[in-house]
């Protein structure tokens, strides 16, 4: 498989099908490995790097899982081709430093992605739409079992799985899931919601923002901790915590319909309007427009068939994307005018917001009303 | 720039304090940051934090001139970036980063999923340590005839965990 056709064909995380998908983008679970008595990736020489790499790829080149795969050694990629993979949440942006003596692998449904040689010799990595953690480490966890009878893992019997980061040992599994929360942050509860999290030893963070700055209203969730829990526990216990939080930003987006109403359109109506007649456009700005838009879409506010467009947008517009697109390299400026272009030019067929659409539940149970005028 | 305490995740708050004339630097993590209670900023003393980073010095501490037998790594390695050299350097470095694992972690015990052949190790090593103690106990109470049919089994244990 080509480079061109993981463009081509959107992942399938992008289509945004899973459970809970309006509010949970994708779950992710990702497992590090590590050969016994060899030098971890960033302790290894050169030659013993690309030694690791020639015993690892090929035995994950021949899972069943990985047939008609993707596999590239990194330093045959470009700059905004590995980018372009980091955008897509399918290597990460340390192994996107990386060159002579990594690799990645991905199945085509772009489910499955293997780093070789990123921080470990192996991170393994299961990406699914909505909220699907069990999934994710069921397929993740099959490979690995796999690839265990091939592979001589480091690991003990008291500490289990060694890696390169004491942090990391243990299970060696960090299960996440990507949330859109614009009702907690509109709602100005988003705060509360993270420090509750935290105190039960879950991490939040904003995705694409630092610290509590959360582009697009976009947050992550994730275990802290390895050692001393299994993995179907983290994996049930941070679902359970994302349900409560699905509850939470359900009943945000009601209390924000019904005392707040005026505030909501006038955020929809002006990303609305923004958004269909801007020429410029940065990143942060439209993936926080694009997000009030989404929301306008599980509102009602949008009809339903226009979700997808939406969702492929806040790929389609990070610069790497915007690059891969256009066929060439684009400083910030000429970045800015080509986005705020595809984003008008996807909406020309957009409807303006119909607030007349937005399902109301009453204040005691989920009997929609008919929505007056506000 | 990484975190000083996990050295794991990209620090996003940066904290300067002057102590009796000393300028003190600690960048750290979103998560360490509330962990150690930076939030509040009345609440906590830089000093406090600087102590507690111990990550390195408990490593230190362990092993004071130790370099893993397997990869060559030292402590010194370990302070520069907060990553071990090989798996090997959990047996080399053990002693230190145990209080480090226990700080960073749930519990100090893995209670998840090993590769299949470990249980098989495992349990081979569970047999021998218990056979070894019969051995023992066989020789000191002179039991000469148990203790000869005790090391044939060890041998022939030996021989399976060598497969
Ligand atoms: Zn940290
Ligand atoms: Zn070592």
């Amino acid at each position: 498989m080509k480079f061109e056709n993981v463009m081509a064909t959107g992942g399938e995380w992008l289509r945004g099908e899973g459970p809970h998908h309006q509010i949970v983008i994708s779950s992710r679970v990702r497992l590090a490995r590590n050969l016994r008595q060899r030098a971890f990736p960033g302790w290894a020489k050169k030659a013993e790097r690309t030694q690791i790499l020639e015993l690892i790829k090929p035995r994950v080149e021949e899972l069943t899982e990985m047939q008609d795969s993707f596999s590239e050694l990194l330093q045959d990629l470009s700059a905004l081709e590995k980018q372009v993979l980091v955008e897509r949440h399918l290597i990460s942006r340390e192994h996107a430093a990386k060159s002579v003596g990594s690799a990645v692998i991905m199945n085509r449904r772009q489910t499955l992605s293997i780093m070789v040689n990123e921080e470990d010799h192996l991170r393994m990595q299961s990406i699914r739409s909505g909220l699907q953690l069990k999934s994710a480490f069921k397929l993740v966890d099959k490979v690995d079992s796999t690839l265990e009878g091939k592979l001589d893992f480091a690991y003990d019997a008291r500490l289990g799985y060694l890696t390169a980061c004491p942090t990391n040992v243990g299970t060696g599994m960090r299960a996440s899931a990507m949330l859109h929360l614009p009702g907690l942050v509109l709602s100005e509860m988003i705060n509360q919601v993270i420090q509750a999290v935290n105190k039960i030893g879950l991490a939040v963070r904003g995705l694409y923002g630092e610290g509590t700055e959360a582009m697009g209203n976009l947050f992550q969730i994730s275990n802290q901790t390895t050692l001393g829990e299994k993995e179907d526990e983290i994996v049930s216990r941070l679902s359970k915590v994302i349900e409560t939080i699905i509850e939470k930003e359900h009943d945000a987006r009601q209390m924000l319909i019904q005392k707040k109403s005026n505030t909501l359109w006038d955020q929809i109506g002006r990303a609305y309007g923004v958004l269909t007649f801007a020429h410029a456009m940065t990143s942060k700005e439209a993936l926080n427009l694009l997000s009030i838009i989404k929301l306008g879409v599980d509102l009602g506010a949008f009809p339903e068939d226009r979700r997808l467009p939406i969702d492929e947008l806040f790929i389609d517009t990070q610069p790497a994307h915007l690059q891969k697109s256009s066929q060439q390299k684009l400083n910030a400026e000429e970045r800015d005018h080509l986005r705020a272009q595809i984003i008008r030019e996807r909406l020309r067929v957009f409807p303006k917001p119909d607030i007349s659409k937005v399902a109301r539940e009453s204040e005691n149970g989920s009997t929609p009303e008919p929505q007056n005028n506000e | 720039m990484l975190c000083d305490v996990c050295k794991c995740n990209e620090a996003t708050v940066f904290l300067t304090q002057i102590l009796e004339g000393k300028m003190q630097k600690v960048n750290l993590c979103d998560a360490c940051s509330k962990e150690k209670g930076v939030q509040d900023p009345t609440g906590f003393a830089l000093a406090d934090l600087l102590l507690g980073i111990g990550a390195a010095e408990e490593i230190e501490k362990g092993a004071p001139s130790q370099k893993c037998p397997v990869c060559g790594f030292t402590q010194a390695d370990f302070k520069k970036t907060g990553r071990l050299g090989c798996s090997g350097c959990y047996v080399t470095f053990a002693e230190g980063l145990g209080s480090l694992l226990k700080a960073m972690h749930k519990g100090t015990e893995h209670v998840g999923k090993l590769p299949q052949r470990a249980h098989r190790e495992i349990e081979l090593g569970d047999r021998m340590r218990a056979l070894t103690e019969d051995l023992e106990k066989a020789v000191a109470d002179e039991n000469y005839e148990s203790a000869a049919a005790l090391r044939d089994k060890i041998k022939q244990l030996a021989h399976e965990k060598a497969i």
